[in-house]
């Protein structure tokens, strides 16, 4: 009964996005405020509906209801609870269910915090969020659905697969998706501005929050993703370059860029159009991963659903989305005004830049992943493209772009003084040489490659620092004065520090662990020991040890430095019989900001001994630290009153305010 | 043995055209196992720098180095052999070429189907350059502001008349 409720909200929530996609929007050019209100309740309807629906389903994989084709498919009575929640998204018809309860989620919040917008914008928007929203349900109705009934029901089902049994992907599809489908507000926004053919800065006010939070949650959700992989998969890398991740990648590349052209076109009105294109590439990218992760079309770790009626329907809509929008710019484009003039050395121009090469390297991941397909088809030929395609192209235009970074917030609006600013930096630049030297003189001169990198990470970090030491004016007025200079700055000093000097971070680690990384693949017994930079591990022990819905297969190592014990580490695989899968679960000892990574191979033909893989990755933690940075950025730049949502009513009202102490006055 | 890397082949192609969820399920990657490594370790140092760059031509994208698939492990000791028997680095990937195509290679070499592969970062970027260059420029010449529209000059008359 409760899947059956289930599925009927989920097509009622498709008659309201229907509605929603069309009553706004005539009110809106027809200047019918009542027809324009039916959008925000339509919006929070949809999204009560869809609520219902995602509960219902979730209710199903908890009290493992078998008779539900999609639970039986992928959940088992004897998960843990947790994974039976998790369960609900971890296959593909309930993570599209999941996909469209965001998107549902966003438009509410945009009919709930949108009180201010001008009414026919809100309108429009609300609009063209339902034509996503009802291409998806379609998508989901007509190909995916979660509530198809199984009879007659099996005793027990098939379980979720192993690999996806883990907290980290519990967490890491929801922000994932918040972060891909938040973009779908900038989308919204960008096509309903071409629809009215108007606009200026007060939309990129409107925009830059809801991108904004988008993107903390992406990089937050690449993030874990990335961290999961490097604990899970075994082999301790922390990026793949698979399809899939790059997937996620091109919108957060696209949507970085989006931030930074949205600050230009906010401050200066200048890069309206520009602004424009790009919130619609975001958005479409996001739309391009959520096709190659869902259509099967790339075969890879993540994608766990294949079929190809899926993916022609999302190629359709993928392609009426896409080139509906770029056909509407193409028309309205060119009537929109251009705005404020700047020089090519200005803040405007350093902005630019960052979006240049932003645009660049989200262009080369996007041709990376998609040439080997469209070769085969078009030439029948077949390649790959992988990793190391990616860093030798990828890399070199990160390096100017990471150099501009610290450039960027000292340099003025309209025109910037190069020189100036270069020498506001020599603290920056004299960290940046000491690191060079430094690990010149540590591996001998012969690390030169490695050298640079440090020296770029210490140059971002101090850099990125330099704006609020001088903006505190430290020097000048003393640190008393200057702290409380510091506090007093608007918090979106804060976020524009905390993301370039999380980026240094993320830096600093992956230079170090690409670097200086150690490794030791050997065949060991209980008893034996083995030694890795500068710690002893012993092998003490290997036992059985069952769990819920696997057998797991536990080694304990006791690591010592110098003969003192530091830690034991504990690694082990687990065999879960249903999927007849084996999973690593690796040990991970972290010390400081470096750990010790263990995991076991096969053992020995007779028993005897197992392999076990050792690393030593200094400073690896740092790559997820530097995100974690990024993200407060993010939140920091949010919580600048300038950007909060419905913060243009305080300021009307004092203006208001001051109007009528005019009036009085006069 | 043939045979069997015939039929590993296959079902690599298999995996690839067909995408069975089965095959992209990932088991725990093995890898590089101590029973395959070279006694010399600059020889063993070559190995797994030109393992690196080979693909495990029945995973997604894993290079043979990261893969635990038994081709993974066959290629692995191809390679090793090839170093053995005195191959350069260059000599090794031209052998698994003409064995296995250029699929195998994750870094596709510069040909004529792969120009516009490599070229894309450079001329996206001059593209970009140009483009932003081109706005750049035409933006700095003064230009008249846009006239207002009859109802936009109706609200500012009313204005200043309610002000005046």
């Amino acid at each position: 009964m409760i899947v059956e409720i289930g599925h009927f909200a989920l097509v009622l929530s498709l008659a309201v996005a229907m509605v929603q996609s069309v009553l706004p929007i005539i009110g809106a050019r027809k200047g019918d405020e009542r027809l324009m209100e039916t959008g925000a309740i339509a919006a929070t309807g949809g999204f009560v509906l869809i609520g219902i629906s995602f509960a219902a389903l979730m209710s199903s994989y908890v009290t493992s209801d078998f008779s539900v084709l999609n639970v039986a498919e992928n959940s088992n009575s004897l998960q843990p609870l947790l994974y039976k929640f998790t369960s609900t998204w971890g296959n593909h018809e309930g993570s599209m269910l999941l996909w469209v309860l965001i998107l549902a989620f966003f438009g509410s919040l945009v009919a709930l915090f949108g009180r201010d917008l001008p009414a026919t914008l809100k309108a429009n928007v609300l609009s063209v969020q339902a034509w996503i929203l009802t291409a998806f349900l379609l998508f989901i109705l007509l190909t995916s659905n979660p509530f198809e009934r199984l009879d007659p029901a099996p005793m027990e089902g098939q379980d979720l697969n192993p690999i996806l049994q883990d907290i980290g992907l519990a967490i890491h599809p929801p922000m994932l998706y918040l972060g891909y489908v938040g973009f779908s507000i900038a989308f919204s926004f960008a096509i309903a501005a071409l629809i009215d053919g108007r606009i200026d800065a007060a939309w990129a006010r409107w925009v830059r929050p809801w991108t904004l939070i988008a993107w903390i949650f992406l990089t937050l959700g690449i993030a874990m993703g990335s961290y999961w992989a490097y604990y899970e998969l075994g082999w301790g890398g922390w990026w793949f370059w698979d399809p899939v991740e790059n997937a996620s990648f091109m919108p957060w590349l696209a949507g970085t860029a989006l931030l930074h052209s949205a600050l230009v076109m906010e401050k200066r009105s200048a890069l309206k159009i520009w602004t424009i294109l790009l919130a619609i590439l975001t958005f479409s990218l996001s739309l391009l991963g959520t096709f190659l992760v869902r259509s099967g079309v790339l075969t890879s770790v993540h994608a766990f659903a294949t079929d190809p009626t899926r993916g022609v329907f999302i190629l359709c809509i993928l392609c009426l989305f896409i080139g509906g929008a770029l056909f509407l710019f193409a028309l309205r484009a060119p009537s929109l005004a251009g705005g404020g003039l700047f020089a090519p050395i200005s803040r405007e121009g350093a902005l630019v830049f960052n979006n240049l090469f932003l645009t660049t390297a989200a262009a080369t991941v996007l041709v990376g992943t998609l040439y080997p397909l469209v070769l085969e088809v078009v030439a029948g030929q077949k390649i790959s493209v992988g990793a190391p395609f990616f860093d030798l192209t990828f890399g070199p235009l990160m390096v100017p772009l990471l150099f501009a970074v610290p450039f960027g917030p000292l340099l003025g609006w309209k025109r910037g003084d190069l020189l100036g600013a270069a020498q506001r930096l020599y603290f920056a630049a004299g960290c940046a040489l000491a690191a060079l030297v430094g690990v010149l003189a540590f591996t001998g001169g012969t690390r030169v490659l490695t050298a640079f990198g440090f020296a770029l990470a210490f140059w971002l970090l101090a850099g990125s620092l330099t704006d609020l030491f001088l903006r505190a004016a430290f020097l000048k007025v003393g640190w008393r004065t200057g702290l409380s200079r510091l506090l007093g700055l608007p918090s979106s000093a804060f976020g524009a520090t905390l993301a370039h000097f999380g980026l240094g971070v993320t830096l600093l680690g992956i230079v170090s662990v690409s670097s200086f990384q150690q490794e030791l693949i050997t065949s060991m017994a209980p008893g034996k020991t083995a030694e890795i930079a500068g710690y002893t591990l012993s092998f003490d022990r290997i036992d059985q040890r069952p769990g819920p819905n696997f057998d797991a297969q536990a080694a304990t190592f006791t690591v010592r430095q110098g003969g003192v014990e530091m830690t034991k580490i504990e690694t082990s695989k687990r065999f879960f019989p249903v999927r007849q899968m084996t999973t690593t679960e690796s040990g991970i000892w972290t010390h400081w900001f470096s750990q010790l990574y263990l995991s076991l191979g096969d053992p020995s033909p007779d028993l005897q001994t197992i392999v076990v893989r050792i690393w030593w990755k200094p400073f690896v933690t740092l790559i997820w630290i530097g995100t974690v940075f990024m993200g407060l950025g993010g939140v920091f730049s949010l919580a600048d009153r300038r950007l909060r949502v419905g913060a243009p009513t305080r300021s009307r009202r004092k203006a208001a305010g001051r109007d009528a102490a005019l009036g009085a006055g006069a | 043995m043939f045979a069997r890397r015939l039929i590993l082949v296959l079902a690599a192609m298999f995996a690839l055209f067909s995408a069975t969820p089965q095959l992209t399920l990932v088991t725990p990657a093995y890898a590089v196992n101590p029973d395959e490594m070279l006694k010399d370790p600059a020889l063993e140092a070559r190995a797994r720098r030109l393992s690196a760059g080979l693909r495990c031509l029945v995973c997604q994208n894993e290079s043979i180095d990261d893969s635990n698939a038994d081709l993974a492990k066959d290629l692995r000791l191809l390679v090793r052999e090839r170093i053995k028997a005195g191959d350069t680095d260059d000599e090794v990937i031209d052998y698994l070429v003409s064995r296995y195509g250029e699929f195998v290679l994750l870094k596709p070499r510069l040909d004529w189907a792969t120009l516009a592969l490599w070229a894309t970062p450079l001329v996206v970027l001059f593209c970009g350059i140009a483009l932003a260059g081109i706005t750049v420029a035409g933006r700095r010449k003064p230009k008249a502001p846009p006239e207002l529209s009859d109802a936009e000059e109706a609200a500012i008359a009313r204005i200043t008349a309610d002000h005046g």
